[in-house]
C-alpha cells in the first residue's frame, strides 16, 4: 500500500476540483456538492468547471429560493389538458434536472420543509407527483449543487439536503490567483464513462468507517459516501483499486467537513497510543483471531486521521449550527427586512370570498370550473344566438379560488443566559427550566427559542433558534459557569441572532438574564469600568435597532447597574431575585404576546 | 367510472419500477433483468432481513403487519439511520391480500361494505400484495382524499369520483417520510380518517364515503419541529431509531449497503430465503392471533402499568394488549405473558406520557423504570 504523504496539503482550489471531477464521474451516487462560498469568480470558475465535465447537452436547472411547490414538482399542464381533453403534466425543475445538475442558491435560507422535496427526490431518484389530481412519477436523476452563502454565525443550509450531498468543499479561502494556477490541471481530468468503479478492500472500508466515527459522524451516509468517493477517486487515477491515497481524499472531501469533534490529535505520540488503544477496544472481539488486520486497520485509521485533520477548520465545532461566536464590525446587515402578506408557502386552495385581495390561483379556477363547462356550454347554447361566438371556458364567480399561505410571523425568544461565577449557578438551572417551559408549548404556538451564554471572555450561541425540545434539551445540558460577566458580549451576540431573526421575517425578542455586573470587555480584558461603558453601548444598540428586549435581574440583591443597563435597552426590567422557572416563563409569556399584539 | 380506477391502480403499481426508467444513466443489465423479472412492488428495495439492527423499528413493523389494528408506526431517530429503508424493505414480506377485482379501496370480499360497483357484483376475486402508499409532502388535497375526475369531466361532462391516496391505502400501509413536515391541512386530514376508518368526501358536488383502514407509518427526525399530539396519539407503536455506536456494526452496515448498491439483483437473491421464512412466520402469526388468550391477570397488569405512567385516555392500554397479544403469536405462544407484555410495553406507550419538560430523562427511560418496579419485585 503506498503511503499518502499528508506533509503536503493540497489547496482548497484543487480540493474544489477533485470533487467536480468525481461529481461529473457519478452524479447520482455522490448526490452533489455543498459549496461554502460567497457569489463570486471564484464561484463561478467552479460551476463552469463542474458543468464543463458533464456529457454535452445534460441539463442544468436552477432552483431559485422562491419557487413555488408546484413548480419545482410539477402539476397539471391546463392549456394541454384542455387542448386534448387528457391529463397532461407539466414538468416540474426537478424532473427537468433529470440527467444533469440541479443548482441550489442560497441554500441556506431553504426551509426544512421546502428542502425535503429536493432530499425525498434524491432518495427515490424521481419526482412523486400527486398533485391536481395527477399522480405521475417521473425520473429525476441528477446531483444537486448546493451554494453555501451564509456569513460565519448565519444557519447552514437544511440538515435534510446537506446529509444527502456527499461532497463538501468551501471555496472562501481561495483567489482568482488559485483558479489560474489549477486551470491547467482541469486537462487531464477525465470524463464520464460506465460507473465500474474499482471495489475497496474491507480494510479501507472499516478504515473510512472508524474515521468517521473519531470525527463523531453519527449518520450513516458518511462513511458510506466516503467509500464511493474513495472508489470513484481510484477510478480517476486509472487504478485498479481503492488504495490508501484514495480513502485520504475521501476522507478529506466527505469525512473532515462533517466532523462535530475533533480527534484526538495522533500527532502527539501520547494521543496516538491512546486511540490506538480505543480502537483496540473497540474492534475487541475480534482482535484475538485477527490481530494483524485490526493493528492495520487502526494505523490506517489514524494516517487518514491525521491527513484529513488539517483541512478542518481553525474554530470548531460544535454540533448543529451552534458555534462559538467571535464578532467583528463587518458582520452588519445582510440586506433588508422582507415581510409582505403573500410571502411563505402554499398551504392550499380555498374559494376566494368577494372582497378577497390575495392573488388568483388560475389553474385552481380553471380546474374548478372545467367539469361545468359541458353543462353550461348546454345551457347557454339554448339561450343564445348560434353565431354568437362563445368563450373557450365558460368561468362563473364561484370558481374563483385564491392561495392561502402560511403566515410565518412567528416569533422567536432569544435568551442570553449569564453563566459567569457571579450569577450562582443554581440560575442557570433555572433559566435552563424556564426553555424547557416555553419549548415544550412551542410545537403549539410556532415559536423558536435560542440560547446564547455568557461567561469568562466570550459568549457563544449554545442553540441556534429552534423548535426541537430535543436538540434544546442536549445543548442546555452543556452549559457550564464560571468566570467573568462578558456582558457586552452578550447582548452583542444575542442582537446577532434577533437581526437574522428579523431577516427572516420573524418577530426576536431579546430575554437577558444577568446580575448586571459587567467585569470582562470585549477584547477580554477585565475592568469594571471598561466593561459597564461597553454593555451600555451594546444595549444602545438594541434599542436603536428596535428589538424588544425584556432584562430580568437574577441576583439576590438587585443592582442599580442592571436598571440602566434594561433602561438603556429599551426593556423592561424584572427583579427576580426568588424566581424560579414557572416565574420566569410566566414573565415572558406575557411579554411576548404584547409584542404579538404590537 | 369503474374501469378508469382500475388502470390508475394498475399505473400506480409501476411506481417501484424507477429502475426500468430511462434516466441519464442507463440501467445496468442485471437492474434491467431484475425488473424485469419481478415486477412486485417490493423489486428494488433492500431486504428486509438484511437491515443490521434497528430491532425497535423492525419487531414494531412486524407487529403491526401481523395486527393492523395495531394502529400504525412512528419511527423517530436521527440522519441517516436508515428509517425509510426499513420502512420501505417491509414491502418484501408483507403477506397478500385477497380483494376484490375492480374495487377501488382493494375489499375484502368477504366482508365488503363498500358500494362501489364491483363490490356490489362480487364477481371476481384477486390475491394480491399488500401495498406500501407514499404520501410525498408535496401531495395536494385532492390527490389525498379523492375529487372530481377531471379527464372525464373534460371529456363526457360528467361528475366522476376519483379515488386518492386514502382509498388506495386502505388495507395496506400509508407510509410519510418526514412526517413532522407535513403540511397541517393534510395532517388534519389524516387525524379525522385515522380514527375513523372511513374517508368522507364532501366536495364539488360530490359525495363520497369509502372505506379507509390503513396503518399509518411515519418517520422524522425530531430535531426537524415536534409532532402535534393529536397526530402522535394515532401512532399505536413509536420506535426510536438509532446509529449503531460500535464500529464493526457500522462496518457490516456499509460493507452490505455497498454490495446492495453494486448487485442488487444477487444481493436480494441472497436474502430471498429468509425474507420468504419471514413472510411465512408473519402469516402463521396471522393465523394464530384469534385464538391468542389474553389472561385476567395481564389484562389487569396492563391497566397497572397505564396508571402508574399516567397515560391519557384508553387506548394506550388497548395498544398495549394488542400488541403483546400480536408478539405472543410471532413468538409462537398459545397466550399472552408478562414477558410478552414487557417487551413490547416501551414501544406502546413512550409517546403517550405526559409531557415533563423538567424531568430531564427521556420518555423511555421513565417507562422502563415502571416497568421494572412492576415486573422486577
Amino acid at each position: 500500500m503506498t503511503t499518502a504523504a499528508p506533509a503536503i496539503q493540497p489547496s482548497a482550489w484543487a480540493d474544489a476540483v477533485l470533487a467536480a471531477a468525481i461529481l461529473a464521474l457519478d452524479p447520482e451516487g455522490i448526490g452533489g456538492c455543498v459549496v461554502r462560498a460567497p457569489a463570486g469568480p471564484v464561484r463561478d470558475a467552479w460551476l463552469a468547471l463542474a458543468c464543463s465535465l458533464l456529457p454535452a447537452g445534460s441539463p442544468t436547472r436552477r432552483l431559485p429560493l422562491n419557487t413555488t411547490v408546484d413548480r419545482m414538482l410539477g402539476g397539471l399542464d391546463l392549456s394541454a389538458t384542455l387542448a386534448s381533453g387528457r391529463r397532461v403534466l407539466e414538468k416540474g425543475v426537478l424532473a427537468s434536472a433529470n440527467g444533469g445538475f440541479l443548482i441550489v442558491p442560497m441554500a441556506e435560507r431553504w426551509s426544512a420543509a421546502a428542502a425535503a422535496h429536493i432530499a425525498s427526490t434524491l432518495d427515490r431518484r424521481q419526482v412523486t407527483v400527486e398533485r391536481d389530481g395527477l399522480q405521475e412519477r417521473t425520473p429525476a436523476r441528477f446531483a444537486v449543487i448546493a451554494f453555501d452563502e451564509g456569513m460565519p454565525d448565519e444557519n447552514r443550509p437544511p440538515h435534510t439536503l446537506m446529509e444527502r450531498l456527499a461532497l463538501h468543499i468551501d471555496l472562501r479561502s481561495c483567489s482568482q490567483a488559485d483558479i489560474a494556477d489549477c486551470r491547467a490541471v482541469d486537462g487531464s481530468i477525465d470524463r464520464h464513462g460506465p460507473v465500474d468503479a474499482p471495489m475497496a478492500d474491507t480494510p479501507i472500508i472499516k478504515a473510512l468507517c472508524a474515521t468517521s466515527l473519531a470525527f463523531g459522524i453519527e449518520s450513516l451516509r458518511p462513511p458510506l459516501f466516503a467509500l464511493t468517493v474513495a472508489r470513484l477517486n481510484a477510478k480517476l487515477c486509472g487504478r485498479s483499486t481503492v488504495t490508501e491515497a484514495d480513502a485520504v481524499i475521501a476522507a478529506r472531501l466527505v469525512l473532515a467537513p462533517r466532523a462535530t469533534t475533533v480527534p484526538a490529535n495522533p500527532g502527539s505520540p501520547d494521543d496516538q497510543s491512546e486511540a490506538q488503544e480505543a480502537q483496540k477496544e473497540q474492534a475487541g472481539d475480534q482482535s484475538e483471531s485477527a490481530d494483524d488486520d485490526t493493528v492495520d486497520v487502526t494505523s490506517l485509521t489514524d494516517r487518514l486521521i491525521s491527513a484529513a485533520s488539517a483541512t478542518l477548520p481553525a474554530n470548531l465545532l460544535r454540533t448543529d449550527g451552534a458555534k462559538s461566536v467571535s464578532r467583528t464590525a463587518s458582520d452588519g446587515k445582510v440586506g433588508a427586512e422582507r415581510r409582505t402578506l403573500l410571502r411563505g408557502r402554499v398551504t392550499g386552495v380555498q374559494p376566494a370570498s368577494r372582497a378577497c385581495k390575495a392573488r388568483l390561483n388560475v389553474l385552481a379556477t380553471l380546474r374548478a370550473a372545467a367539469p361545468w363547462q359541458r353543462v353550461r356550454r348546454a345551457e347557454e347554447g339554448s339561450t343564445r344566438n348560434n353565431f354568437q361566438s362563445s368563450p373557450r371556458v365558460r368561468i362563473r364567480r364561484d370558481d374563483f379560488r385564491v392561495n392561502s399561505y402560511k403566515h410565518q410571523s412567528g416569533s422567536t425568544i432569544i435568551f442570553a443566559v449569564d453563566a459567569s461565577g457571579s450569577s450562582a449557578l443554581h440560575r442557570l438551572s433555572e433559566a435552563k427550566g424556564a426553555v424547557e417551559l416555553l419549548l415544550a408549548e412551542c410545537y403549539a404556538r410556532r415559536d423558536n427559542v435560542a440560547l446564547v451564554s455568557f461567561r469568562g471572555a466570550t459568549s457563544e450561541v449554545l442553540l441556534a433558534p429552534s423548535r426541537s425540545l430535543a436538540r434544546a434539551k442536549r445543548c442546555l445540558a452543556e452549559i457550564p459557569g464560571g468566570g467573568g460577566t462578558p456582558l457586552a458580549a452578550g447582548i452583542e451576540t444575542a442582537m446577532s441572532i434577533a437581526e437574522s431573526v428579523r431577516r427572516k421575517g420573524d418577530a426576536p425578542l431579546i430575554v437577558l438574564m444577568t446580575d448586571g455586573r459587567a467585569n470582562v470587555a470585549r477584547s477580554g480584558q477585565g475592568g469594571r469600568a471598561g466593561a459597564e461603558a461597553e454593555a451600555i453601548a451594546a444595549a444602545r444598540d438594541v434599542r436603536f435597532a428596535r428589538i424588544a428586549a425584556l432584562l430580568i435581574d437574577t441576583s439576590p440583591r438587585p443592582h442599580p447597574f442592571a436598571a440602566v443597563v434594561a433602561d438603556e435597552l429599551g426593556a423592561r426590567y424584572f427583579p427576580l431575585p426568588h424566581a424560579d422557572a414557572a416565574a420566569i416563563s410566566n414573565v415572558i409569556e406575557r411579554e411576548r404576546v404584547g409584542l404579538q399584539g404590537r | 367510472m369503474v374501469l378508469d380506477q382500475v388502470t390508475g391502480g394498475a399505473h400506480a403499481d409501476s411506481e417501484s419500477n424507477c429502475l426500468s426508467d430511462s434516466g441519464a444513466q442507463q440501467p445496468t443489465a442485471g437492474e434491467q433483468a431484475l425488473s424485469a423479472m419481478r415486477p412486485g412492488p417490493a423489486s428494488s428495495e433492500f431486504p428486509f432481513s438484511a437491515i443490521v439492527g434497528q430491532d425497535e423499528l423492525k419487531l414494531a413493523l412486524v407487529l403491526v403487519a401481523i395486527d393492523p389494528s395495531i394502529g400504525g408506526v412512528l419511527a423517530l431517530g436521527d440522519r441517516g439511520t436508515g428509517k425509510s429503508t426499513s420502512v420501505r424493505a417491509l414491502a418484501s414480506v408483507l403477506p397478500p391480500i385477497t380483494t376484490v377485482v375492480g374495487c377501488p379501496y382493494n375489499c375484502d370480499p368477504s366482508q365488503s361494505t363498500c358500494d362501489c360497483e364491483a363490490c356490489q357484483n362480487k364477481l371476481a376475486t384477486k390475491v394480491a400484495p399488500m401495498r406500501i402508499v407514499d404520501l410525498p409532502l408535496g401531495a395536494t388535497e385532492d390527490r389525498v382524499v379523492g375529487a372530481l375526475n377531471i379527464e372525464r369531466a373534460l371529456v363526457d361532462g360528467v361528475k366522476a369520483f376519483e379515488p386518492g391516496l386514502l382509498a388506495r391505502a386502505n388495507r395496506g400501509f400509508l407510509y410519510i417520510d418526514e412526517v413532522n413536515l407535513l403540511e397541517d391541512h393534510l395532517v388534519d386530514l389524516l387525524i379525522d380518517v385515522a380514527a375513523s376508518g372511513e374517508n368522507v368526501v364532501e366536495r364539488e358536488g360530490l359525495s363520497v364515503r369509502h372505506p379507509s383502514r390503513f396503518v399509518l407509518v411515519g418517520s422524522g427526525n425530531p430535531e426537524e419541529g415536534e409532532l402535534r399530539p393529536q397526530l402522535l396519539d394515532r401512532f399505536g407503536l413509536s420506535a426510536h431509531v438509532t446509529t449503531p455506536a460500535d464500529l464493526d456494526t457500522r462496518v457490516e452496515i456499509v460493507l452490505r449497503r455497498d454490495r446492495f448498491e453494486r448487485a442488487r439483483l444477487a444481493f436480494i437473491g441472497e436474502w430471498q430465503a429468509s425474507e420468504v421464512a419471514l413472510r411465512e412466520r408473519i402469516l402463521a402469526a396471522r393465523l394464530l392471533l384469534p385464538t391468542i388468550e389474553s389472561p385476567k391477570a395481564v389484562i389487569a397488569k396492563a391497566a397497572q402499568l397505564c396508571l402508574q405512567l399516567g397515560t391519557d385516555g384508553l387506548r394506550g392500554e388497548l395498544t398495549l394488549l394488542r400488541a403483546a397479544r400480536s408478539f405472543a403469536a410471532f413468538q409462537g405462544d398459545g397466550a399472552v405473558r408478562d414477558d410478552h407484555l414487557r417487551h413490547v410495553a416501551t414501544l406502546c406507550l413512550r409517546h403517550r406520557l405526559r409531557r415533563n419538560p423538567l424531568d430531564d430523562s427521556g420518555s423511555s427511560v421513565r417507562v422502563e423504570r415502571v416497568l421494572a418496579e412492576l415486573f422486577d419485585r
